[in-house]
């Protein structure tokens, strides 16, 4: 039967990889495993769970930073971070649901390796903004480590960035330090009724573009506004645009006073206070339009310029079926499609190359993300330099092998 | 400062070089005239000279593509530049290779305000962005002092940041995508309008790469709508451990300021005498807080941030009542550097980081150094993000200063790292604070920061010297130390 590796201390993680690349074994890297279904399936059958190295061993509200090991999980953090009235601003998504499992099961770590933002993004930056420092083994069995515990920092490359988002190909990380920030006093959301996508588009771009500092923009089309428990928006009979205002109390007022009245060119406005905004922020944040029990299709989670999303949802919804809605201003298009062979990646993939960005499949059966490219092909050129990193810190290729790449 | 031995066959090979150059870049694009060469001899750290063997000026990404292809092939070295305002030494030549000047790639190519980037050349100015886009509202936030003289390609290369970059993050938040060229000549492209590049996050790691991965050869940047409004407060505290203690509490009460800057007494003073910026002299430290965003939230966080002062011990309390006057609070400020320059011939500008708490300790045990050299020192300090920036007055015309000034330069960064900061906080590594590295990283550490080297530049022609106090071959990196095998070991938890 194969290993499972449960090591409590950064040394164990090294003494694991040691013996794996004495014996050549690949290993499977996970945190808490909530994501483990997201992802190219691992070649690996050796597991590596970074689960016990848990727990937070720093957090200075006034200095905005938190350090904790991989395995703390993130409800945890969160929870701490509430008492200090402070947040991880990008705010990190929760897939269990959309992956069929629990929710609140995700580690520091796992999302953190990919590097998962929510719809704050567009405001506030991804979560590879706000890693600030690491340590790790790599695949040479050595333990390194880059950044630091301050935002502020060029001392070296940024092995940080790189890490964020690696899906566990280059380290197994052992300590992580993040930035933290405030949670806003008040935190209202405008929303549009009745808008197509086209119209929804130009209306995120309105408010995007005005000066009252938007933290969320994101379109539901009729079909999945129903489904919302926020009463405003299922109720709201028809496509529910939304732009999120978040700042200190008389701010918020008055600018959600004045993009309301911005906004009412477009369409019918109404507004959600702060209890109903977060509650609806985490329907779209968790992709629950697409987490339904019973919802088995594929989903797609696409990365375009703003302005070229409401185009492409409507095109793939229309030669595809299913279901698509907007975020980060139009920019992130969720899409739903029942295409249990291959997921339709060719049609979604030849859309969004025509319009440059990229695609990746977030949920789809085992065999689907075997034969599909989980993460969008990148062009030759970075293809070939990517694989040149991941050597160089993994010569041997046993980092989650195949967990990215099929190549690698 | 060691630099790399130079390569004296290449040097004997200069004028073949050159020509083969001239077929690539052709008319004025090569310089070889000593004369020519000379403004391209230092950068931003004037303390360090060296004439390059050739300058370079290519207009077009194909050129760029065939000079590194060409040097790549023959072995030849490429400091790339951008306006060479460098702190750090970035942009200093090497004796045996070309300079690659990009002040010719000057334009801004696209302007989208509706996907809100600009796609702009990377020797366009920092500052050129915000003006072409100034009357639309917009502005590229971040802010280095230099913005009016550094390249956005600088920036990408030294990771730049500035007074707002606590609210606004560095140039590494602000940037969507490159075009780049590789050492061999290879063109890629990463990112664009969209968000999150697909795969490794190679953007971020070349942000802040300081010119030894790549050449970058056109920038998409992220902008951002001009605040309606912005105000400042100027607050006095009679020790700075009262300043630091305000800056807790704004941050603490969940204040994130678009600025938040420290002065000490020296640096008070020489900005005062300087300026006459109406900045309060009776006081040991000086916070300048600026608030921006709608007149509303601004009118209310300046309540909030007077009362917070008063309850630190604030002695002075002055909010700005107009422009003029915001603009009079920050002259000041932003001054502070030449200011200093007027009280003393040379001075040395440093550029730690430090966990924000350690401010007092890490000032007091400067006042111990200061003494101990013999040289004065006045601190400027981004508080909010604990970036500080010592400067160090001394005369370069007295035998030893300079060197004085630089060993108390690395005892003060050495502090930084002890306390728990950093070396750099956005100058850079460049020659400058090279051999202080170990002083942050183990040997392990700096390896696996050069493998990422071997993955774009194998042959380790770009920028050699900087950085990286060892110069190890990649081959040599590359090697596996096999060790253990011997499992299984026992005390590891399993199923």
């Amino acid at each position: 039967m194969a290993e499972h590796f449960k090591p409590e201390t950064p040394d164990q993680v090294k003494d694991a990889m040691a013996w794996a690349i004495a014996e050549e074994i690949p290993l499977e890297v996970i945190g808490g495993g909530s994501k483990r279904s997201l992802g190219r399936p691992s070649n690996a059958e050796t597991v590596l769970e970074l689960s016990a190295l848990k727990g937070i061993t720093l957090y200075e509200a006034e200095e905005l930073v938190l350090s904790a090991g991989p395995g703390t999980l993130l409800s945890e953090i969160e929870a701490t971070l509430a008492e200090s009235r402070q947040q991880l601003a990008f705010e990190p998504p929760d897939y269990g649901p959309l992956l069929g499992g629990p929710a609140q099961a995700g580690t520091l770590g796992g999302m953190i390796a990919c590097n998962l933002s929510g719809p704050r993004r567009i405001q506030a930056g991804a979560a590879r903004d706000h890693f600030l420092g690491f340590g790790a083994v790599s695949g040479r069995g050595e333990a390194f480590k880059s950044g630091g515990r301050v935002v502020k920092n060029v001392t070296g490359y940024d092995l940080s960035k790189l890490l964020c988002g690696s899906w566990g190909t280059l380290g197994a990380m052992t300590d992580l330090t993040v930035k933290v920030l405030p949670v806003a006093e008040k935190t209202w959301t405008v929303l549009v009724l009745g808008l197509d996508l086209e119209t929804a588009g130009q209306a995120m771009t309105a408010a995007l573009k005005s000066p009252y500092e938007v933290s969320g923009a994101a379109s539901l089309p009729e079909k999945l506004a129903a489904m919302s428990k926020t009463s405003y928006v299922a109720e709201a009979a028809g496509g529910v645009t939304a732009i999120r205002i978040e700042g200190p109390g008389p701010s918020v007022e008055y600018r959600v006073a004045a993009l309301r009245k911005q906004l009412s060119a477009f369409g019918e406005t109404e507004e959600l206070h702060s209890h109903n905004s977060r509650e609806f922020w985490r329907e779209l944040r968790d992709v629950l339009p697409f987490a339904a029990a019973d919802d088995r299709r594929c989903v797609w989670k696409i990365s375009v310029a703003p302005t070229a999303g409401p185009t492409l949802a409507g095109r793939l919804t229309e030669s595809l079926g299913g279901d698509a809605f907007l975020d980060w201003g139009g920019g992130l298009v969720w899409l739903a499609v029942d295409a249990p062979r291959d997921g339709a990646a060719d049609t979604v993939r030849g859309a969004v190359d025509a319009v440059g960005g990229h695609a990746t499949l977030i949920r789809a059966p085992e065999p689907v993300r075997a034969a599909v490219p989980v993460f969008h092909p990148s062009a030759a050129g970075v293809a070939a330099l990517s694989k040149r990193v991941k050597e160089n810190f993994d010569p041997r290729g046993l980092l989650n092998p195949g967990r990215m790449y099929a190549e690698f | 400062m060691k630099m790399p031995e130079p390569d004296r066959d290449i040097i004997a090979r200069r004028l073949e070089i050159a020509a083969a150059l001239r077929a690539i870049v052709p008319g004025e694009g090569v310089i070889v005239e000593e004369n020519e060469l000379r403004p391209y001899e230092s950068d931003g750290l004037t303390a360090y000279r060296q004439l390059p063997m050739i300058v370079v000026l290519p207009e077009t990404t194909q050129q760029v593509s065939e000079v590194l292809r060409y040097c790549h092939e023959n072995g030849v070295k490429v400091v790339p530049r951008g306006a060479g305002t460098s702190l750090s030494g970035g942009a200093l030549p090497l004796e045996d290779g070309i300079l690659l000047g990009m002040a010719k790639f000057n334009r801004i190519l696209d302007v989208d305000f509706d996907n809100r980037c600009a796609v702009v050349q990377p020797g366009v100015t920092n500052l050129a962005i915000s003006t072409a886009v100034s009357d639309d509202d917009f502005y590229y936030a971040p802010d280095p002092s230099s913005q009016i003289a550094c390249t956005i390609g600088g920036n990408i290369a030294e990771n730049s940041g500035g007074v707002h970059c606590l609210k606004y993050g560095l140039t590494t938040n602000n940037v969507l995508g490159l075009e780049l060229v590789l050492i061999d000549g290879e063109v890629i492209r990463i990112g664009g309008p969209h968000l999150d590049a697909e795969g490794y996050d190679l953007l971020g790691v070349l942000t802040g790469s300081e010119g030894l991965l790549g050449v970058v050869t056109e920038v998409t940047v992220r902008l951002l709508r001009k605040p309606e409004t912005a105000r400042a407060v100027l607050v006095g505290f009679p020790t700075s451990e009262d300043a630091g203690a305000c800056v807790a509490g704004v941050i603490g009460a969940g204040i994130i300021p678009g600025g938040m800057e420290m002065m000490d007494r020296p640096a008070i003073h020489a900005a005062e005498d300087f300026v006459h910026a109406g900045y309060p002299l009776d006081v040991e430290a000086l916070l300048i807080v600026e608030l921006d965003g709608p007149e509303t939230e601004v009118d209310y966080l300046i309540g909030r941030v007077e009362e917070i002062a008063k309850a630190n011990k604030a002695v002075t309390v002055r909010v700005s009542q107009d422009e003029d006057e915001r603009t009079r609070f920050w002259a000041g400020r932003k001054a502070a550097f030449p200011a200093v320059g007027r009280i003393s011939p040379d001075y040395y500008c440093m550029d730690g980081t430090i966990p924000r708490g350690k401010l007092p300790i890490v000032l007091t045990r400067m006042n111990e150094l200061s003494r101990k050299y013999g040289l004065r020192v006045a601190n400027v300090f981004h508080a909010g993000d604990g970036n500080l920036h010592p400067l160090i007055l001394y005369d370069a015309n007295e035998p030893g200063e300079l060197e004085k000034a630089e060993d108390f330069g690395s005892d003060i960064l050495r502090l930084c790292v002890e306390v728990g900061g950093v070396l750099t906080g956005e100058h850079g590594v460049g020659v400058e604070k090279r051999d202080l590295m170990p002083a942050m990283f183990s040997e392990d550490d700096l390896k696996q920061q050069q493998r990422v080297k071997c993955a774009f530049d194998p042959d380790n022609l770009l920028n050699p010297g900087k950085v990286f106090p060892t110069l190890h071959r990649c081959a040599e990196l590359g090697r596996m130390h096999i060790h253990g095998g011997q499992l299984p070991f026992p005390d590891i938890p399993r199923f």
